[in-house]
């Protein structure tokens, strides 16, 4: 489902180039939770916001369901991140006037769904992440964990061919972040493909794989085996 | 993004800044108002003097001596000319079909006197034509008659003010009053009629005109006022005037026709010309309003940069953050257009109220041009802002606080 190879990122900052990646590969299969970790600085954000096709590689290769990424414009990028990405962010930037159904529609917005059919896919999306309830409620009167909820739904109403993580238990308490990750795994167990970057050693032992960046490139692909773990690496596809 | 979600998207967004949204529509409301009041005041000023104009005649000519003609009323010198007799008229009224009343008359001042009680004033020579020429009605007594003229008759038609100020209350009627110390017998008051051709018809008094040659000691008369029966045969009658007075005045054109006409349109251009200045000015109004919106808008996409990349995030392209931002931009200035057009008639309508002299009238055009140009302030200066949130990069924007 997503093939990377010898994926570089290299930024200028003033006259300074900054190597982000430095070569990167490899693949994700459907169905797969994978934890990404690293030090700051390792290039896991970069990588992420790549896979989130907000950005292009400088070189390489990032191909996501067959489609080269590198070679669409800036419209064929909103499209992927529209309609088979889903983004969850650390903040949860969420829209603070808007109610949280609203919230989960604002995708759907781009995607030309328009009235009754909108209403009932955010409707639909809220409720499997347990938050229809308050689906009336603004951001501020939301608690953390819920407001994460609501996110996720919102990066979830297109059916994206993947959703992609960056620290979204960093800041929650323990007790929310670990409805997040219970979460996580049942959508993971549903079917969902997960990426998740994480400095939570919890949120890394229920994923199926960990990607450990270091200084730009990856330093360890490991499988993690247990009984928790839906997602089971096929082999090459 | 179809249009009628950014609209929404826009009003939301709106909405949450009202006061800081009132105060940038407020620019453009100003402006907007100002142009309408401009442009009503003008527009009254101009149906004003053109009704004016209409009601003393549009359809006044007046003949005088010397060949050239000018159209902004100066005299010119008239040396060479021959000069306009009563004959002249009398051959007019009889011959040339197109003139409805023709008038000949002499224009002079003296001092005019009852009892102790003296002031100069201008006297007309005219003939008893001239009170329907210029649709004067009577106060008391009756106008002068032909027999007044022919006989030469020492009286009197006195402008409502001279009366007043020669006799006050009193009644006048068959009163003595001296003209240049000659003796002459009050026959009439006429009613108020205001300034026409540039006389004050209240301020002055009317004599025969024959008596008047007699007054000021000349044979021949300063003009020939005559009337056609309608605007449009003006062409026709001043040819027919040309064709008789030139054969009595030895093939010699020596004369010459102004109209009304002429003078309406001179004046007109003026009214139209400081009209068009000062909607200019206000038009500069408008424009700060704009820059206004563009100002709030540039504020707007550095609060919400964040949100942008949010928006972008989820799958908004360019062309739909910059819809977003353009109709933001739009919609303050199209509400702000329309308050201030409200603002602007409702203004237009109460000055007269006000200003009983100061006429307005807002034309359709006027609220038309109000209308698209405070649109086009919206997109012009709604642009630069919108193109600026639509460019921002997404993971920048994201990071943003």
């Amino acid at each position: 489902m997503i093939q990377i190879e010898g994926v570089k990122k290299i930024y200028q900052l003033g006259s300074v180039k900054v190597e982000a990646l430095r070569g990167v590969s490899f693949q994700v299969h459907a169905g797969e939770f994978v934890a990404i970790q690293g030090p700051s600085g390792s290039g896991k954000s970069t990588l992420l916001y790549l896979l989130g096709c907000l950005d292009r590689p400088t070189s390489g290769r990032y191909m996501l369901e067959g489609t080269d990424v590198g070679v669409l414009d800036d419209d064929g990028l909103a499209f992927l991140r529209n309609k088979r990405v889903g983004f969850v962010f650390q903040t949860f930037n969420l829209l603070p006037r808007l109610t949280a159904l609203k919230n989960v529609e604002v995708p759907l917005i781009y995607s030309g769904v328009a009235g009754d059919e909108r209403r009932a896919r955010a409707h639909a999306v809220l409720g499997a992440v347990g938050l229809l309830p308050r689906g009336g409620h603004r951001p501020r009167e939301l608690s953390g964990g819920e407001q994460q909820r609501v996110a996720i739904a919102r990066a979830l109403v297109n059916r994206p061919a993947i959703l992609l993580a960056d620290e979204p238990t960093g800041n929650l308490d323990s007790r929310a972040a670990e409805e997040i990750m219970a979460l996580f795994e049942e959508l993971n167990r549903s079917g969902t493909t997960l990426l998740v970057v994480t400095h939570n050693p919890s949120v890394a032992e229920r994923a199926g794989r960990i990607l450990r960046l270091q200084d730009g490139l990856l330093a360890k692909d490991e499988m993690v085996q247990h009984p928790t773990s839906a997602g089971t690496p096929q082999g090459e596809a | 993004m179809n249009p009628l979600e950014a609209l929404w998207a826009a009003l939301e967004a709106l909405a949450i800044n009202k006061v800081r949204s009132t105060l940038t529509m407020l620019g453009v409301i100003i402006g907007v108002a100002t142009v309408i009041l401009m442009v009503a005041l003008g527009q009254g000023a101009r149906t004003y003097v053109t009704r004016e104009f209409a009601q003393l005649g549009a359809n006044v000519l007046i003949i005088q001596s010397g060949k050239t003609e000018r159209s902004d009323g100066f005299t010119p010198s008239m040396t060479t000319a021959r000069k306009l007799t009563y004959e002249d008229a009398v051959a007019l009224k009889r011959r040339a079909l197109f003139l409805e009343e023709v008038v000949p008359a002499i224009i002079g001042s003296a001092k005019v006197k009852h009892m102790n009680r003296s002031r100069d004033v201008i006297v007309q020579g005219v003939t008893p034509a001239n009170q329907f020429l210029f649709r004067l009605s009577m106060e008391a007594g009756s106008f002068l008659t032909h027999q007044d003229v022919e006989a030469r008759r020492q009286v009197v038609v006195l402008g409502p003010r001279v009366k007043r100020e020669l006799f006050g209350e009193e009644a006048s009627l068959g009163q003595i009053v001296t003209l240049a110390d000659i003796r002459y017998r009050v026959i009439g008051v006429i009613r108020p009629r205001g300034v026409l051709l540039g006389f004050d018809f209240d301020d002055l008094v009317f004599i025969p005109v024959r008596t008047a040659q007699t007054l000021f000691g000349i044979k021949h008369i300063h003009q020939i006022r005559a009337s056609v029966e309608a605007p449009a045969f003006i062409d026709q009658a001043s040819d027919q005037i040309k064709a008789i007075l030139s054969r009595r005045h030895g093939n010699q054109e020596d004369f010459h026709i102004l109209s009304q006409g002429a003078v309406l349109s001179a004046l007109t251009n003026v009214i139209d010309i400081l009209t068009g200045l000062l909607a200019g000015i206000a038009g500069v109004s408008l424009l700060v309003g704009g820059i206004g919106i563009m100002n709030i808008m540039l504020v707007s996409v550095i609060e919400r940069t964040k949100e942008i990349g949010l928006l972008k995030a989820v799958g908004a392209r360019k062309r739909d953050i910059l819809l977003q931002f353009l109709v933001e931009a739009m919609i303050l200035s199209l509400i702000g257009g329309i308050i201030g057009i409200i603002i602007g008639v409702a203004g237009a309508g109460l000055i007269p109220f006000f200003f009983a002299k100061v006429p307005t009238e807002v034309p359709f055009w006027a609220i038309l041009l109000a209308f698209t140009s405070s649109v086009a302030i919206g997109i012009f200066f709604g642009t630069y802002p919108a193109r600026k949130a639509s460019m921002l990069d997404p993971i920048a924007a994201l990071r943003h606080e």
